[in-house]
């Protein structure tokens, strides 16, 4: 129990003396609220079937009035100021909560019955039945599940050797450089540059060079690595900051030369962190939309060379499939998203493990 | 821990400055250098690809403008209005929730609702983007319709609600969700680091938690809180997927009625949504919107970069 709780706890002791709401009085305006919101309800004779939101919602907002209310009837008006805010601070929450549930929820419900075998191994290259006028076949994402993976693993080759040495830079160089500044500076600026922004400099420097339509994997890869260095660079800067000196100067007590003690000491120590780090720039950039759109293009077949014509990502073919608004193209739009979530997700878990298997020990 | 294997001995004075060395620290510092290069590379690509589109002939970006400064400025008010109405959105609920993990939550829950606040910035960005089109706006469609008829009197809630509801609106509540997690995690941090002593010293002069709070922790924190702000309010204008998908195509224009069809473009859906083929005309205009995007939210997050700077000197 820490002190600030302790005190409280004094706080309550004081209740020999003055008036004080039973412990659980927020629990218990809360269940009284839902009864009554309900009943009224009932009496009311609301459509359950699409009026069951609004109970919980009515609910709340009377317990963060009655419990107020409440308080300053027994306690006094700073007890009750006190009560309302705890109160919103814990309708906040509960208002956070629910479009996480939601959009997580939505998704698992549309896309999983769209996800199997067939979905996951085929392209979106379907063909055009002349007797019932419909499109056949076509609505898998193995192109853009291929297209995903080839333009993220190029960014990654991209970004992780300049993050990583411009981490080592900063960490072990650039002591209070000038250059160390502004380059610290510039990443910052770096953080904040909008995802589109970063996929038009690519499509910029690639149509300067190669000519107007110019549209290919590398260019997608070179957009997201700009959006993935700074994340790089800062995760490991930290890491290996948080190399105690005292490894690094026993090596060189041992007459080991600075670039080996870098390769051989701190970055060994700090691998944990550096794998999380990479990790998540890698979960971030995975499901990143917009600069895709411009640079890369789409196209319905697998294409596994960055370098030769357009490839379909998985971001881009869920935010064309939802634009067309047939029911068949909007199940694939569902499903790819729930593919992307569980990747995301998956991503982010392996980060965690990662970092808590290889978590620095402290010397103390 | 691994055992750092040792050079032969070298003749002395060869080691410090050894061709390892050197090779090593020029590439550490050549990587450095691309970071700077590479900011440099887009401001002036998007220079080169960009500046045609200052003076392009406005029979390429359609009739709604009569000059590029129109265009772009009509898109960047569209950009301004859906971020500041889910800044109003988000603030509220992102300083409730960074209190909550910071003062408020019993210690075991407070680790894992951080960790499921970090959940919410996770998810991507087109999937809030399918869910808002397809999920958010159709439920929010009674809420618009609410607003309209008993708020309408204000010109924000005015004018005739659209019956599809993927309004301007939505988008900005579906960026509002977007951006409350970024703005938890720096005021919680903020928050996190009001000095022990000043909590308890303000608890044990009898406040109630609230004073301890208003009194202790917000005056301690005032400019970080407001530079969590401003981060949040780039992020919401560089945010291009969630409104171009809940938007329907059309060209940028000024309105405060945010429940209606007519809808307001922000520089970011507008290129994503105009940007297909490869008319360069076009592009170019685009482009040069995009560097006005890039130059507005760059100014936003040095300005917020400058206020976490300052605050943290104060503290140091």
């Amino acid at each position: 129990m820490s002190a600030v709780d302790a005190a409280l706890d004094a706080q309550v002791g004081r209740s020999m003396h003055t008036a004080r709401l039973p412990r659980f009085a927020a629990l218990i305006v809360l269940v009284a609220m839902l009864a009554l919101t309900a009943l009224g309800a009932l009496l009311l004779r609301w459509d359950w079937g699409t009026k069951w939101v609004a109970v919980p919602i009515v609910a709340v907002v009377l317990t963060d009035i009655a419990l107020p209310l409440w308080s300053a009837a027994v306690e006094n008006r700073r007890a009750a100021v006190d009560r309302l805010v705890t109160a919103l601070v814990w309708t906040a929450l509960a208002c956070a909560l629910v479009p996480l549930v939601w959009v997580l929820a939505k998704t698992v419900i549309e896309g999983a019955p769209t996800i199997n075998g067939a979905f996951l191994s085929q392209d979106g290259v379907g063909h055009f039945d002349p007797v019932q006028l419909v499109k056949v076949g076509g609505h898998g994402v193995f192109h853009a599940l291929a297209g995903t993976l080839v333009v993220t693993a190029a960014a990654t080759i991209i970004s992780v050797p300049v993050g990583l040495m411009t981490a080592i830079y900063l960490v072990e160089y650039a002591r209070g450089k000038w250059i160390g500044r502004a380059v610290t500076v510039l990443v910052d600026v770096m953080t904040g540059i909008p995802s589109i922004v970063a996929g038009l400099f690519a499509l910029a420097l690639f149509t300067v060079f190669f000519g107007n339509g110019t549209r290919l994997g590398i260019m997608g890869a070179v957009a997201l690595s700009l959006l993935m260095i700074p994340t790089v660079v800062r995760a490991s800067e930290e890491m290996m900051r948080l190399v105690p000196n005292d490894l690094r100067e026993a090596a060189y007590a041992l007459g080991v030369p600075k670039w080996r003690t870098i390769v051989k000491v701190v970055i060994p120590t700090s691998v944990g962190g550096l794998v999380t780090g990479v990790t998540l720039a890698v979960a971030r950039v995975v499901g990143e939309t917009a600069p895709l759109l411009v640079t890369v293009g789409a196209l319905d077949s697998t294409n596994w060379n960055p370098f030769h014509d357009q490839m379909t990502t998985l971001p881009v073919l869920i935010s064309n499939a939802q634009s067309t608004n047939s029911p068949e193209d909007l199940k694939t739009a569902w499903g790819a998203a729930l593919l992307l979530i569980v990747i995301v997700m998956v991503l982010n878990l392996v980060a965690r493990i990662v970092g808590k298997i290889f978590a620095p020990k402290t010397g103390r | 821990m691994t055992t750092p294997t040792l050079d032969p001995p070298a003749p002395a004075g060869a080691r410090r400055f050894g061709l390892g060395d050197r090779v090593f620290s020029s590439l550490a510092q050549l990587a450095g250098l691309t970071i700077l290069i590479a900011l440099a590379a887009v401001f002036v690509f998007l220079a080169i690809r960009g500046i045609p589109g200052f003076s392009a002939d406005k029979s390429i970006y359609g009739p709604g403008s009569t000059n590029f400064w129109a265009y772009a400025g009509k898109a960047l008010f569209g950009t301004c209005l859906s971020a500041v109405i889910a800044m109003i959105i988000a603030v509220p609920f992102s300083l409730g929730l960074a209190l909550f993990i910071s003062h408020y939550a019993p210690r075991r829950l407070a680790v894992p609702v951080a960790y499921v606040i970090d959940l919410l910035a996770a998810v991507p960005s087109v999937v809030f983007g399918l869910w808002g089109a397809r999920t958010l706006a159709p439920a929010l469609v009674p809420t618009q319709d609410w607003l309209n008829a008993h708020l309408g009197w204000i010109p924000l809630f005015g004018g005739t609600p659209y019956s599809a509801g993927r309004t301007i609106f939505v988008a900005a509540v579906v960026l509002a969700i977007m951006i409350i997690p970024i703005t938890t995690a720096i005021c919680r941090e903020v928050f996190a680091q009001t000095p022990r002593l000043q909590e308890e010293a303000a608890l044990a002069l009898g406040a109630t938690r609230w004073e301890m709070v208003r009194y202790a922790v917000f005056p301690h924190s005032r400019s970080g809180v407001v530079a969590g702000i401003m981060l949040g309010l780039g992020r919401a204008m560089g945010e291009t997927m969630a409104v171009a998908m809940i938007l329907s195509a059309g060209d940028p224009i000024v309105t405060f009625h945010l429940l209606t069809s007519e809808n307001p473009q922000t520089i970011a859906s507008n290129i994503a949504q105009k940007f297909y083929g490869d008319n360069i005309d076009i592009q170019s205009v685009l482009l040069a919107t995009g560097l006005v995007l890039f130059v507005f939210t760059f100014l936003v997050n040095f300005a917020a970069r400058g206020l976490v700077a300052r605050s943290e000197r104060r503290l140091s």
